[in-house]
């Protein structure tokens, strides 16, 4: 692990983030009458594009936008100029991290195959309320405005292929409904608001969310960790992990994730509990053991699209161990096309002989060979016996480097420290497959009655 | 309230100031998550519509909900059953009824997170749900119509319908925009 690259600068980075983030705060107050000031930002993303082949469409959509005269596919033009230059930064931070941890990178993905294209009618619905967002700008945001989007997600939200749609318009829209009305908001979160806006538009094109063609992995699953994600009304547990092919191919590292949408109120251990009868994995993970796969999907990004019935539970298999000896050598999986974006990088490595810091604050920094590493020790799901006095005290880590607001950061799975002289690990998601802890066992005692409560209320008030 | 947004640390490790790393952050938490609460007296309540909003179950009658609201900035209440039948104790002042909403959002989002939203200002320093009714009953409030009961109720069910939708295996690759957060409101 070359750790001492991760500070030194990335060619070409601050240029095209300085593009995307003029065009950012053109966003903030809204593009149906743009003043000057935004109007340069408009100019600099076209700049920015020059010379490729979204060029002139870009540069075209600037000039309609400037003069406040933008239709939805001046929108979507600007929206895929600014996913170019992120997909741009995406590239340069990940060949940054491959001369980090000098592991190999798997082929890239293959085009996607054609598959059924989902309804057009509501992806336009969407289409639609994002460019009112647009002309109307973050200070422009009002109820109504943001109220838009709930037909559009109830109508998308059953439609299997439309969930990735729904569910990033439904976290979208209820952060816009928290922060309304936008006039008076003393800080607005400019680039994530700009992500969330330009991916939600390019998601309602056809064909944007087709995954790369697939095969099927069959081997054996050394998981190494649970990296949960969520919003009020979504959640998704991801176990990184490390496949050793059963023909004697390279290990490769892959992911297996299983997600539902919830209830607001569905928190904690409640998470685990919606997730844990989709997949056999998240017990497998809690008893520290690996899965033998036969045929299971995978896609060309590495994903697994897992199902109980091609997997069954193998030996006991420690995750340290696994990355002691198979994380140096395992291929990384590459993004697809549309998909690259500084968000997407979470690449699993294991840190060992640091020196932790706790802050007073609370925040954690690593010191590996004389450089600091902030530790986002915020990212550990609450339902979990890791926490950040643990990290702090450890000797070793488990983690995902990922890259935010401009510099690499670690979010620890698990770590390894010394109680009375014996080496303990502690992993994020231990209680993913149910535990025994006192505090869990409560924890899961409260979110089951909390669903409880809900199922008998929806049994009373949905069919009456 | 958010650890990497600004309102504790002025300061990053690289010595940048917050505010300018969280405006620049993509997975800048925006919105705490809710707190975990026991729901068996008030299964639903939210911030929304410029209201305290929420459904609350009746003591007596297993299969009767009321929906109770409070206007933010006027503090005007209503409260009334999802058959738009009136909330008897909701007459003059504040009902049992508007009460518990109340108690149950500052457990749901914190108090100070309540306050802001319903623009109830307390005089101690941290407010708690005795302060926050003491402080906008002391203003007299005016009862509102029970126009928004439907809607509220409506929402409600929504909110409902989300335990009916099936879990997936497939990948979402937007939640990584979505990082789970330990602080709270």
């Amino acid at each position: 692990m070359r750790t001492d690259l991760l500070a030194d600068p990335v060619d070409g980075l601050d240029e095209a983030l300085a593009a995307v983030d003029a065009f950012d705060d053109a966003l903030v107050a809204g593009l149906l009458r743009p003043q000057p000031a935004q109007t340069d930002g408009l100019a600099a993303l076209a700049d920015a594009l020059g010379g490729t082949p979204l060029a002139s469409l870009v540069a075209e959509a600037a000039d309609k936008t400037a003069a406040g005269a933008a239709g939805e596919d001046h929108f979507v033009a600007l929206a895929a100029a600014r996913t170019a230059l992120m997909g741009s930064v995406h590239d340069a931070l990940t060949a940054r991290v491959a001369d980090v941890t000098g592991r190999p990178a798997a082929e890239a993905p293959e085009q996607p195959a054609d598959g059924d294209e989902p309804a057009a009618n509501v992806l336009a619905a969407a289409r639609a309320w994002l460019c009112d967002l647009a002309r109307a700008g973050w200070q422009g945001l009002d109820h109504e405005l943001v109220g838009g989007a709930a037909p559009v997600v109830s109508a998308m939200l059953p439609d299997p292929a439309l969930r990735r749609q729904a569910t990033l318009l439904d976290g979208f829209a209820a952060e816009l409904a928290a922060s309304c009305p936008g006039a008076t908001l003393d800080r607005i979160p400019v680039r994530r608001w700009a992500d969330l806006w330009s991916r939600a538009l390019l998601l309602t094109l056809p064909g944007a969310a087709r995954t790369p063609a697939g095969s099927t992995a069959t081997g054996r699953l050394l998981p190494l960790g649970v990296d949960v994600q969520e919003h009020a009304t979504a959640v998704q547990a991801q176990v990184h992990a490390v496949f050793e092919p059963a023909d004697g191919a390279p290990p490769r590292l892959v992911r297996a994730a299983a997600s539902a949408p919830k209830p607001d109120t569905v928190v904690g251990a409640g998470l685990w509990q919606l997730l844990r009868p989709r997949m056999s994995l998240l017990t497998a993970v809690s008893e520290g053991r690996a899965m033998d796969l036969d045929g299971m999907p995978v896609t060309a990004e590495g994903d697994l699209v897992w199902d109980d019935e091609r997997a069954r539970v193998g030996e006991p298999a420690d995750p340290f161990a696994t990355a002691r000896v198979a994380l140096a050598t395992a291929t990384d999986p590459v993004t697809a096309p549309l998909d690259r974006h500084p968000v997407r990088i979470a690449v699993p490595v294991l840190l060992e002989g640091y020196a932790a810091e706790r802050a007073d604050d609370g925040t954690v920094t690593f010191t590996v060979a004389g450089h600091r590493l902030a530790v986002d020790t915020d990212r550990v799901p609450d339902a979990g016996p890791l926490t950040p006095e643990a990290i702090a005290a450890s000797g070793a880590c488990l983690g995902l480097l990922r890259w935010d607001a401009g510099a690499f950061l670690l979010q620890p799975l698990a770590v390894e420290t010394t109680v009375r002289k014996k080496t303990v690990a502690v992993h994020a998601g231990a209680w993913a497959g149910g535990t025994t802890d006192k505090a869990g066992v409560r924890a899961e005692k409260a979110a089951t009655d909390a669903v409880a409560v809900l199922r008998e209320r929806a049994g009373r008030l949905l069919r009456s | 309230m958010f650890r990497r947004s600004g309102v504790n640390i002025p300061f990053d490790v690289h010595g940048r100031s917050a505010l300018s790393v969280w405006e620049r952050s993509s997975a800048a938490r925006v919105v705490p998550p809710a707190r975990p609460r026991k729901l068996a007296k008030v299964p639903f309540v939210e911030l929304a519509d410029g209201r305290l909003q929420g459904v609350v179950s009746s003591g007596s009658d297993i299969g009767r909900v009321y929906v109770s609201s409070i206007a933010a900035g006027t503090y005007a209440f209503a409260c009334s059953t999802n058959n738009n039948r009136p909330c008897g104790g909701a007459r003059g002042s504040f009902c049992n009824h508007l009460r518990a909403l109340v108690t149950e959002a500052v457990l749901q989002y914190g108090a100070r997170r309540v306050a802001r939203y319903l623009k109830a200002e307390t005089t101690e320093g941290e407010p708690d749900a005795q302060a926050l009714l003491s402080a906008m009953t002391a203003t007299r409030p005016a009862q509102g119509d029970t126009s928004a009961a439907a809607p509220v109720f409506s929402r409600f069910l929504r909110h409902l319908a989300y335990l009916e939708l099936e879990s997936a295996t497939a990948p979402l690759p937007e939640m990584q925009w979505f990082p789970p957060t330990r602080a709270v409101a």
